[in-house]
């Protein structure tokens, strides 16, 4: 028991890694547009089915293949905030930006569907089967690579945020977007960044997803249920919180599945939110920790 | 989070006047009337289907607008009231070995109740959180529930779904009695939420929509005020889930508990005026006939939700504040461009969309 509960709390950090990556991409939209993108959901499958393509069609390894899907979803990303929106007005922006990513994310799904049909996909390469054996446990190889990238990634990002120039415009736009513009930040483009930065980060982890779970278009779904937790378990617009909520709610979930049952474990992860928000309305590091960013 | 459309009913409102008050009262028997005599007119039954889910939308849009519309808090999460009450009355059903009729019916309030009852925990506990954080508390509340019914086989049999009695009607007139009985929970619907708005209760959600500190700050018992109305949503949506439960004649957890409810009702209601009394309605009447068709015409999954969610694009980019609240700001116009004393009919007005100006109006004044 005390070895399957010790393999729980690892994975669930594993993988935990890999949802922060893309959890952080969803909360940096929210604290520079104050929208909630329900899309990310799907650009995750999105992001899985691109580097399905590369491998299918044209043998790149997945890991490599996001050199090409980063990018690619980045300018996904940009299209989409461009297109959809920033035509939004001002009333009713954060509520209409909901309906607005739900729709995308239910075109995009429909056309994933026409293109791949709701068969079951999965990404193969040879990390993805086998295991290394370290400390006693069998570690797929797959959750070991998907962590260093997710942990590359937004080591990549913390630097880009307090080491450059866009990434100081985008913090200013978090705290204070008004304020951002009077000292001439311009706005539609921090957002457009971010909201491509945000893309991007699903390329890298619908990658790893796609390679350690089976997906078909409909997977958004579930995806987005749980980034949404996680991130307002965390603390909506907190990067940290997001990090920490991400490994949290995995862990909670994965243990569960060991100490209860597999059935009620995705219930957990839910159920986890709950109760935090029983204690902290606002999350685990909400607004306190928007201001100390 | 939802800002607050151009506030009407002010001293002087040109479209208060007696004569407009009684237009609207005739507009609103003969919608009534219509409304009653359609399936009796119509008889074919797919026709008549339609109409039943775009009643049983109606109502749902409505219940949804009386609570996010009027306070301004997005719940995406109402489907838990839908499933709650459709698996409220398979249960009931099951357990006391009903057979179909015309008397099950009578179980619809209860399924409404209970699903009131489940509002009060689940309102209680998301209303403690704002703006952004209560949109996903309600979205993280829906997938809970949706676990639960797959996972809790005794209450629900899991995914394998629960059967309802089928009643014993003939084919040409089965669908006439659900389309009633949706007609009465959609003008329940609307009749609660025209009495909530126009009450002090309805100024107190107002209060909160606009600024809620404030409205805490002069008195307004915001807590209790947010709950009731939650509850009473709930109970709204949980009856339009029975009888969508038996109507279908058997329930399962995906099409109880369904995320693309959630936002289809939020659409309607914001196509036909969010926040005003009869808006959701007007959303129903065009969206739901809509979705409908797009459902039956494209059997390929992948080309029905393009189609759809395309949809949903083009109606968001369009709509400005929604149909009913932009025809009543034009109304309003116009009749105060007029000289005061001028006695006209502009009751028959210009060429509308929807409801004659009786039902409309009475939107006008939110």
């Amino acid at each position: 028991m005390g070895a399957e509960l010790s393999k729980a709390v690892v994975d669930g950090i594993l993988t935990g890694g890999v949802y922060a990556l893309m959890a952080a991409g969803l909360t940096l939209i929210f604290g520079v547009m104050e929208i909630i993108n329900i899309a990310q959901g799907i650009f995750v499958v999105l992001g899985a089915y691109l580097s399905y393509l590369l491998e299918v069609h044209l043998g790149i390894d997945p890991f490599l293949g996001l050199v090409i899907t980063m990018p690619l979803m980045f300018g996904v990303g940009v299209l989409i905030e461009w297109g959809f929106v920033r035509p939004l007005e001002a009333q009713n922006r954060s509520a209409l930006s909901i309906l607005v990513t739900f729709a995308v994310a239910i075109v995009i799904e429909g056309i994933l569907t026409q293109l791949f049909s709701a068969d079951l996909k999965t990404l193969t390469a040879w990390y993805v089967d086998r295991s290394v054996h370290v400390l006693g446990f069998y570690l797929p190889y797959i959750y070991l690579l998907g962590f260093a990238l997710a942990v590359v990634l937004l080591v990549a990002l913390y630097l880009f945020l307090y080491r450059s120039r866009g990434g100081k415009s985008i913090r200013a736009s978090v705290q204070n977007r008004v304020g951002a513009e009077l000292v001439g930040i311009n706005i539609n483009r921090v957002s457009a960044l971010t909201f491509g930065i945000g893309a991007a980060v699903t390329a890298a982890g619908g990658m790893v997803f796609g390679a350690t779970n089976s997906f078909n278009p409909n997977s958004g779904y579930d995806l987005i249920s749980r980034l949404l937790v996680i991130i307002v378990l965390g603390g909506l617009g907190s990067i940290g919180g997001a990090l920490v909520a991400s490994v949290v709610a995995l862990v909670i979930e994965d243990v569960t599945a060991v100490l209860w049952s597999p059935v009620w474990a995705s219930t957990m992860f839910f159920a986890v939110l709950v109760v935090v928000l029983l204690v902290r309305p606002n999350g685990l590091f909400g607004r306190v920790a928007a201001r100390a960013q | 989070m939802v800002s607050p459309p151009a506030v009407p009913g002010v001293p002087g409102d040109p479209l208060d006047r007696p004569a407009l008050r009684l237009a609207r009262r005739a507009g609103l028997l003969v919608v009534v009337a219509i409304a009653i005599a359609f399936p009796f007119v119509f008889t074919n039954p797919a026709t008549t289907s339609i109409a039943m889910f775009t009643l049983i939308y109606a109502g749902a849009a409505t219940a949804w607008n009386m609570f996010s519309g009027f306070t301004g808090y997005m719940a995406l999460g109402n489907a838990v009231f839908y499933g709650c009450g459709a698996y409220c009355f398979a249960n009931i059903t099951q357990h006391l070995h009903l057979s179909g009729g015309l008397g099950i019916f009578a179980l619809v309030p209860l399924a409404g109740l209970f699903a009131g009852l489940v509002a009060v925990p689940v309102g209680w506990l998301a209303l403690r959180t704002r703006r952004h954080t209560f949109v996903v508390v309600t979205i993280a509340i829906f997938f809970i529930f949706q676990l639960l019914a797959y996972n809790l086989h005794g209450l629900t049999n899991g995914s394998a779904g629960m059967s309802l009695p089928i009643p014993p009607w003939d084919a040409q007139t089965y669908n006439t009695y659900f389309y009633l009985a949706a007609l009465v929970v959609a003008v329940i619907a609307v009749a609660l939420s025209w009495a909530v708005r126009r009450s002090g209760f309805g100024l107190e959600l107002l209060a909160i929509r606009d600024d809620e500190d404030r409205a805490l700050g002069l008195g307004v018992k915001t807590s209790r005020v947010k709950l009731l109305t939650f509850v009473l949503t709930g109970v709204v949506t949980g009856m339009c889930g029975a009888i969508y439960a038996y109507y279908l004649g058997s329930i399962y957890p995906p099409f109880a508990f369904e995320a693309i409810f959630d936002v289809t009702v939020a659409l309607m209601a914001f196509l036909g005026g969010l926040g005003s009394i009869t808006g959701p309605v007007l959303g129903a009447l065009i969206l739901e006939p809509v979705q409908q068709y797009i459902n039956l015409r494209f059997t390929s999954g992948g080309l029905a939700l393009i189609t759809f969610g395309v949809l949903f694009l083009i109606v968001i980019r369009f709509l400005p504040e929604g149909i009913v609240p932009s025809l009543a700001g034009i109304l309003r116009r116009r009749l105060a461009a007029r000289a005061s004393a001028a006695e006209t009919s502009p009751a028959a007005g210009p060429p509308r969309v929807g409801p004659p100006v009786g039902a409309g109006a009475s939107g006008a004044s939110r």
